[in-house]
């Protein structure tokens, strides 16, 4: 795969990556957090217990690091969706360095508000 | 799989996408605004036990997930895994299944 | 690494089993990588089996890999492409290779044939003279993309064509959605049944490789895109 990285080196194969990733990574996530939060039918306190294991600061980094998986995720999706129903418009690559850079802002702005 | 099966999931996922874009946008939101001090099972049952409101987002959000994400692994598992098409479809069903269960079983606890 | 005379060419020799050799090349004012691996052929190993014909980039026959990049050696020069007077040539990544730079093109023609590449008139002789209007939407859409001369360097470039054997490409799809948009055609439906599917248009992730190396400047991502609003449309319509 390395000997033809320099073929593939442009914005819009990286935009994929990202996606993709984000991706696989969510749905690994997702299985876990509907379980947790299904904690919630055996009473508050139960999903207390559960949820006090995240309060530390490693726990809010990860949900840091999930708010941005999830609007990097978002943005890439709505690249795609744009190729696939717009009309065809030249200025993708800034629509790209654009998404990266608000997804960026999301996932900052939760990790501010969380510490 | 037929073309025509394939070309209903491509529809299906697409709106799905949809969905979640605005649901997505909504939790994300809702998060960094949540977020601040912390975050106890009291607080969010505040606001989800008997808010209709709540019930509606959340429960599209995971009845979308529970498509859009099997749909979306499909081309993960049939150009970067070695399984055959028929394991990696069984293996989208029984996610989507999982997640819809996993899923609802959580709407349903924070709803109720 | 070369010299300040000479250029050091590494070239693909064998089959799919093989190596890379290198060659000592003298390097001169102007060259491009198309008169490089020429002058290794005519001068040091003529057991070297490649393709060109124009030489002057209208035929689309050398393309191949040069530093893991699909182009059209005979416009390629090599000041582009060897900055420390070193280069990779290889056959085109996706084909089978028959031998050395020489790549089985059959795949890609086959895969031609399959997403129905090819006119099937909608109208006989006693019809009359259709009516083309060039500025009609359809027709722009069209000839944005007839252009192309199967040097399958896009074919090349896709990752999704790497990574599903089956997948049509870019080429094949590009040449489906002109067809498409040629009011004179008759096969549409049949021809959006065709492409449509794991195989077909709705595998594209729009990685735009394509785009970036066409070197006819065509954009197959956004023709496969329009495929996939055509086979949505009738699709919901029922027609497909």
């Amino acid at each position: 795969m390395s000997r033809y990285l320099g073929a593939r080196n442009h914005a819009n194969y990286w935009a994929f990556v990202v996606h993709r990733v984000s991706g696989v990574l969510l749905a690994a996530f997702l299985p876990v957090h509907f379980w947790v939060l299904g904690w919630a039918l055996h009473g508050q306190a139960a999903l207390q217990s559960f949820l006090s294991w995240t309060d530390n600061p490693w726990a809010k980094l990860g949900e840091g690091g999930l708010a941005l998986l999830l609007a990097a995720h978002l943005a890439g999706g709505l690249r795609v969706l744009m190729i696939e129903a717009l009309p065809w418009h030249d200025r993708q690559k800034s629509a790209v360095a654009l998404s990266a850079g608000l997804s960026l802002f999301v996932a900052l702005a939760f990790l501010l508000r969380a510490f | 799989m037929s073309a025509r099966v394939q070309t209903w999931l491509w529809i299906v996922q697409r709106a799905s996408a949809l969905v979640l874009a605005v649901v997505v946008a909504i939790h994300l939101a809702t998060m960094v605004y949540v977020i601040h001090g912390g975050l106890s099972a009291g607080q969010i049952l505040a606001r989800t036990r008997g808010s209709v409101a709540w019930l509606v987002v959340y429960g599209s959000f995971v009845t979308a997930a529970a498509v859009h994400a099997p749909i979306g692994l499909r081309p993960v598992l049939s150009e970067w895994s070695p399984l055959p098409p028929r394991a990696i479809d069984a293996t989208a069903l029984i996610f989507a299944l999982l997640l819809a269960v996993l899923g609802w079983r959580a709407v349903l606890g924070l709803y109720v | 690494m070369g010299t300040a005379d000479t250029l050091d060419v590494a070239i693909w020799r064998g089959a799919r089993e093989g190596e890379y050799v290198t060659y000592s090349v003298p390097a001169r004012a102007n060259q491009t990588v198309l008169d490089v691996v020429t002058y290794v052929q005519r001068h040091l190993e003529p057991t070297l089996a490649y393709r060109f014909a124009c030489r002057v980039g209208v035929c689309g026959s050398c393309a191949m890999s040069v530093n893991g990049v699909p182009r059209w050696t005979c416009r390629t020069h090599i000041d582009k492409v060897a900055k420390d007077r070193r280069l990779r040539v290889g056959p085109l990544r996706n084909l089978p290779v028959i031998k050395d730079l020489t790549t089985d093109m059959r795949p890609f023609f086959r895969k031609w044939q399959r997403a129905q590449g090819y006119f099937r008139a909608g109208q006989g002789r006693r019809d009359g003279f259709a009516r083309v209007r060039p500025d009609s939407e359809a027709r722009r859409q069209a000839d944005a993309g007839i252009e192309c001369i199967n040097c399958a360097v896009c074919y090349a470039a896709c990752d999704v064509v790497a990574w599903n054997q089956d997948y049509l490409g870019p080429a094949a799809l590009n040449r489906a959605w002109t067809l498409i948009n040629d009011c004179r055609d008759g096969a549409a439906n049949e021809r959006l049944r065709a492409v449509a599917g794991d195989a077909g248009c709705h595998a594209c992730h729009s990685h735009q490789s394509c785009v970036e190396y066409c070197p006819m400047e065509l954009n197959p991502t956004a023709a496969i895109a329009g495929l996939k609003r055509a086979v949505l449309k009738r699709t919901l319509k029922g027609a497909l």
